[in-house]
């Protein structure tokens, strides 16, 4: 059960970089999202099936979801579109796209397909539990995107893009065309969505153009309880707090799909958890926010280094 | 330096709300000038510095800077050689980075790669110019730069400016919203720096003694148009006293001039 969080936390700790990078750092509220995760989904499960090298496959899907954030990003930058609405089409429009991926299908299994989850559980099993294997193999898995998302922002162009969600005039005079930064960092973030979809596709076991309804605001939801857990200026600490923030909601998401009955819960009040949880976390940084102008502590959470 | 040729901006054209907030000017600014702009609220002086800057393109007209049409370029393509100054400190820099890392952006303009500029020789070099500013901004390098105070903010853009060695900076209003002791302090520092690195400056003022006894050149501007521009010794010899009773005189024959074009 442990390993279960712990697994499903880190899968879907590629989906809330993502969203940290977007809703953070570039503050360009992204909603891309809820159709770049299925984007990923679909694109993995196609490929994996079709016996497509997995490492191909990976760097495919990160294409693709950097190609839909590019999407959203140019509709936002060269009709003037509010970013919301921007990302709302792209994500509406990636729906059918996804059916069409499918072959005209809304899913497909992966249940007898050979996948990198379970190619690598094959490798390991008899010498290693497969929930131990699972659990290293992600914890791999996202340290190593981890550590490039944290080498990428200290990179000059890194530190810019750091700058345009705080101060877009600044950028603009350092020379900085703001419109290809938003390209860069909207893209990077649905990258990272997809190829948190495909792993949760192989982990799930099949791929479904519906699983990506309500991920933005889970996402969103488990960068906020992150925020909860430290407060720093490193961008390497920031998102070692991401991770944790989606483990820590996994954590509670089990929380409610188990032991909710007892409050007469079913598994379909989840979104609204996850709404009111984002509820809570909006009052509670307000409250903090007007308790620290009280103590003239405007030491500011910042976003990088 | 830079040619501004018949440079016109009209806001909101052909609607009741249309405004001509700059008319007509022409300018010309050589190398190494020092330009005071001073001018009532309304005049035109920051629209005619965001046509300067390319942050707005003009209604008619031609920008030229360094021999080159640039009316089309935006403003991130011309800010690689003007700098410009806001009257909010906020504006030059990102509070919610480090001081090292607002610097490593502004270190050199243009197109950022995926090099990591900031190592050890790097922040030696910031130290050094940071303690020039004799504000202790040496030591906080690990700082985020939303801590600083106004006068800190400000001083620090002007010095990230003129370490990406602009041709051109146009000021506008710098030390508007900084107290009278930052306000002096800033106004000593850009007089060092233009003087340093033989910048051609454009300073946007409210403030006449300092429009009168800073730079070598002073314009004033009314309603989107240039209505003075004086230079050297007449410059040097002009007063407070002057430039009002020149204000009124001029005005005033606008006015009439109005009043002709407007009877029938
Ligand atoms: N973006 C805009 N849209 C519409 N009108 C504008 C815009 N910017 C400026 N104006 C108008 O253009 C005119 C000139 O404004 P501008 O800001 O250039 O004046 P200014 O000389 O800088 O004044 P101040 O000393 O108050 O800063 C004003 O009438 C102003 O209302
Ligand atoms: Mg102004």
């Amino acid at each position: 059960m442990l390993e279960g969080i712990l697994v499903e936390g880190l899968i879907y700790s590629l989906m809330v970089l993502g969203v940290f990078i977007t809703f953070r750092i570039l503050d360009f509220p992204d909603l891309t999202v809820d159709g770049s995760f299925p984007l990923g989904a679909v694109i993995m499960a196609v490929l994996l099936v079709k016996g497509v090298n997995p490492l191909v496959c990976l760097v495919l899907v990160f294409a693709a979801g950097f190609a839909a954030g590019t999407v959203t990003a140019l509709i936002h930058n060269k009709l003037k579109v509010p970013n919301l609405l921007a990302g709302i089409l792209t994500m509406t429009m990636l729906y059918s796209v996804n059916i069409r991926i499918l072959g005209n299908r809304a899913n497909i299994p992966l249940l007898r397909t050979k996948t990198i989850l379970s190619q690598v559980i094959g490798a390991a099993s008899g010498i290693i539990p497969e929930g131990i294997t699972l659990l290293l193999f992600m914890i791999f898995v996202v340290a190593v995107v981890k550590l490039l998302l944290d080498l990428f922002f200290h990179t000059d162009l890194g530190l810019t893009l750091g700058a345009l969600g705080c101060n877009e005039q600044m950028v603009i005079t350092q020379g900085v065309n703001p419109e290809g930064l938003k390209i860069i960092g909207v893209g990077i973030s649905n990258g990272l969505v997809a190829l948190s979809g495909a792993f949760a596709a192989q982990y799930l076991g099949f791929a479904d153009v519906n699983m990506g309804i309500g991920t933005v605001v889970s996402g969103l939801a488990s960068v906020m309880i992150g925020e909860f857990l430290f407060q720093s200026n490193k961008i390497a600490l920031l998102t070692l707090r991401v991770i944790f923030g989606s483990i820590v909601f996994k954590g509670i998401m089990y929380l409610g799909r188990y032991y909710g009955y007892y409050i007469k819960m079913t598994p379909n009040d989840l979104k609204l958890i996850t709404g009111i949880l984002i509820i809570i976390s909006l009052i509670i940084s307000k409250n903090r926010e007007k308790l620290s102008l009280l103590r003239k502590n405007n030491k500011k959470g910042g976003v990088m280094k | 330096m830079i040619q501004l040729t018949s440079l016109s901006k009209v806001f909101n054209e052909g609607t009741v709300n249309e405004n001509r907030a700059i008319h007509n000017v022409n300018l010309s600014v050589e190398d190494g000038e020092f330009v005071t702009i001073i001018g009532s609220n309304g005049a035109g002086k920051t629209t005619l510095f965001n046509l300067i800057s390319g942050n707005m393109f003009p209604s008619a007209g031609k920008v030229v800077i360094n021999g080159r049409d640039v009316t089309k370029d935006p403003e991130y393509k011309r800010a690689v050689y003007v700098g410009r100054i806001f009257q909010n400190p906020t504006l030059g820099t990102a509070e919610t980075m480090t001081l090292e890392d607002n610097m490593t952006i502004a270190h050199y303009k243009g197109c950022k790669g995926l090099k990591k500029s900031l190592n050890r020789k790097l922040r030696n070099y910031f130290k050094e110019q940071l303690s020039e500013l004799n504000m202790g901004l040496e030591n906080r390098l690990k700082d985020n730069v939303g801590l600083f105070s106004g006068g800190q903010r400000q001083a620090l853009t002007l010095l990230m400016m003129v370490l990406s060695k602009p041709d051109l900076i146009l000021l506008d209003e710098h030390t508007a919203a900084l107290d009278p002791g930052n306000a002096q302090m800033i106004l000593d520092l850009t007089l060092k720096y233009i003087n340093e690195y033989r910048l051609t400056a454009m300073m946007i003022t409210h403030n006449m003694s300092n429009a009168i006894a800073y730079g070598n050149r002073l314009l004033m501007m009314d309603g989107g148009e240039i209505i003075l521009d004086i230079s050297g010794t007449e410059k040097q010899n002009t007063t407070k006293e002057v430039l009002v009773e020149k204000f009124a005189e001029i005005r005033k024959k606008n006015l009439a001039n109005d009043e002709l074009l407007l009877s029938p």
